[in-house]
């Protein structure tokens, strides 16, 4: 009879209970994966930034050992920080304000934009791929169009390869991650279509010019999408590989060695694991403060709506 | 009369200038399609130009023929069972994932939900070295599965898509599926699903891009040539210092795109709605 009882009220689970468990049940893939594929990836890499584990020998302890290496002894580690820095300040503003340029002028509803808009978002569809990132290299070598446009010009006499250059190379890189500018631009150009027309009306009957539009209502209406777009467009600069692994290969003597690049160097070439482990660990570190810093001074220019009113 | 001539010529530049800034910058795509197409000795002798002085289909059929005994045929079958099994794993995890954070109140949902925005946020790179350490022991190496199984339990970026997507849809729906009796499961595959197809196809249209193109993870795992895909076949194909014929090379870099670029073409719409409002609700 109490059994009975007892098996009627297991199956007989509260509505809530019953709810919380399906929940988990529809989240759980995601919750398994961050544990295999996310923390423990994260804190095995953390004990391991404190070995010297090369892949084929028994990791050693080492403790802090890689972290003042990186600190006190490795020009590389800080040439690497500065050019992704360089790379990341020059490439992610431009490509921004391209992107909202261009968007600027999609905004009105004239014939042909929505073809326009299709054309202007191809490069950024192959800009990922392999074949974009070799074609840009021949493009920009000693023998490629570059160097024969401007010579045809009369810009140039002598033809130099743009990616082997110190003073050039890390150009090439940025001019090839301003071209991607699709993605930023579409998403300006949908929050563009948002304002309400009524606030340049406004604007108008007090005489506003064109340029006062933009400071005064354009930006800070789009402030939080530029806000967004700057912070997905900085992280994602910061882990930048493939285009100068194939493009410059990291040269001319690591002019344009990105940080990802000189993880997989110490990691893939060097079987540094212990080392590169702390690499990384360093660049999370760099990207934190990055983040925070985007998000604190993000109070003084991003305007919300409610807050604004 | 005055003011319909200067909107006429506004309208003019316009275009002119749209068109002229958008040629400088098709340019470089429109360059390697035309050197897939040049007799080979042409490619950087008449760098410049973007008319090959004969048609050479035959750089196509000689590209395709790859390197190593292995030919493009094998790195394409290669890269489609890959991008397609991964495109598959992730489409389905992240709906799930999607409607459980946005339908189903449980307790640590907001934590958890954070904690998911979090991981958006994280650089992949840090997870670089310990994956591939993990993956050693996995004994996955030179094989296709840490390029497939990791994407069969939900990516954060998708699940944010999709969970914005169906809290558009309205709640009344479930509540009636519900009086009908229709559980949490049967309400999502019967009611859910077909509603949120346009934010699945946007889904999958990305993330077919981001593994079509993939070069780091087949880069890492792939060591033998007759399990390349795409990408990693081009980079070895491309090496400079073994390349002797350019054009073949570009040929097979144009094929490269030719997937993406008909995924574009048929799902446009998708993407650009999908791109905006990922961007604008967050």
């Amino acid at each position: 009879m109490t059994e009975k009882m007892l098996t009627r009220q297991r199956t007989r689970l509260s509505p809530k209970l019953k709810e919380g468990l399906t929940g988990y049940l529809f989240i759980l893939p995601w919750l398994v994966g961050l544990l295999i594929f996310t923390i423990y990836p994260i804190l095995s890499s953390l004990y391991y930034s404190m070995t010297d584990y090369n892949l084929l020998t028994e990791a050693n302890f080492v403790g802090l050992k890689n972290y003042m290496d990186i600190f006190t002894k490795d020009a590389r580690f800080l040439k690497s920080v500065k050019v992704t820095l360089t790379y990341t300040f020059f490439q992610v503003p431009l490509k921004l304000g391209f992107a909202l340029f261009i968007a600027m002028l999609f905004k009105g509803n004239r014939r042909g934009v929505n073809v326009y808009r299709s054309l202007y978002y191809l490069p950024s569809i192959f800009g990922g791929s392999i074949a974009i990132a070799i074609m840009w290299r021949q493009i920009f070598g000693r023998t490629g169009a570059v160097n024969a446009i401007l010579k045809s010009l009369g810009l140039i006499t002598t033809a130099k390869s743009w990616i082997a250059s110190p003073d050039t190379a890390l150009g090439t890189l940025i001019l090839l991650a301003i071209w991607q500018f699709g993605s930023p631009m579409l998403i300006f150009l949908a929050g563009l279509r948002q304002i309400p027309q009524s606030y340049y009306e406004a604007a108008s009957i007090d005489g506003a010019r064109a340029w006062r539009k933009f400071l005064h209502i354009t930006l800070p209406s789009l402030s939080p999408i530029i806000f967004f777009n700057l912070l997905m467009q900085t992280i994602s600069s910061f882990m930048s590989f493939t285009q100068s692994y194939i493009v410059t290969g990291g040269g001319p003597t690591d002019e344009t060695l990105m940080y990802a690049l000189y993880i997989y160097d110490t990691g893939f070439t060097n079987y540094r694991m212990g080392y590169a482990s702390a690499l990384s660990w360093i660049s999370l570190i760099i990207i934190g403060i990055i983040t925070m810093v985007i998000f604190k001074t993000s109070n003084y220019w991003v305007f919300y709506e409610s807050k604004a009113e | 009369m005055k003011v319909k001539t200067s909107r006429k010529i506004t309208t003019v530049s316009f275009h002119m200038f749209i068109i002229l800034l958008g040629i400088v910058m098709l340019y470089p795509i429109i360059w390697m399609v035309a050197s897939s197409l040049k007799p080979a000795d042409e490619v950087f002798r008449n760098a410049a130009s973007l008319i090959p002085s004969k048609l050479m289909w035959q750089n196509y059929v000689e590209g395709w023929k790859g390197f190593g005994n292995v030919s493009f045929a094998t790195f394409f079958k290669n890269s489609f069972v890959v991008t397609i099994l991964a495109v598959i794993g992730q489409v389905i995890s992240s709906a799930v994932v999607a409607y459980g954070f946005a339908r189903i109140r449980f307790p640590g949902r907001k934590i958890l939900f954070a904690a998911m925005i979090l991981t958006m946020l994280l650089p992949a790179q840090i997870l670089l070295i310990p994956q591939y350490i993990m993956f050693v022991g996995f004994d996955w190496i030179d094989t296709y599965l840490p390029l497939i199984i990791p994407h069969y339990f939900g990516t954060p970026f998708f699940i944010f898509l999709i969970m914005q997507f169906i809290q558009g849809i309205p709640r009344e729906l479930d509540e009636s599926a519900n009086i009908d009796g229709c559980g949490k499961f049967r309400t999502f595959i019967q009611i859910i699903i077909p509603m949120t197809l346009p934010a699945i196809a946007t889904t999958t249209v990305f993330s077919f891009y981001w593994k079509w193109d993939d070069f780091m993870g087949p880069l890492l795992y792939l060591h033998s040539p007759m399990k390349y895909t795409v990408s990693i076949a081009l980079k070895s194909f491309s090496d400079p210092s073994s390349v002797t014929n350019w054009s073949a090379m570009f040929a097979m870099s144009t094929l490269s795109l030719i997937p993406s670029f008909v995924i574009f073409l048929c799902f446009q719409r998708y993407l650009v709605e999908g791109i905006s409002t990922t961007g604008l609700k967050s």
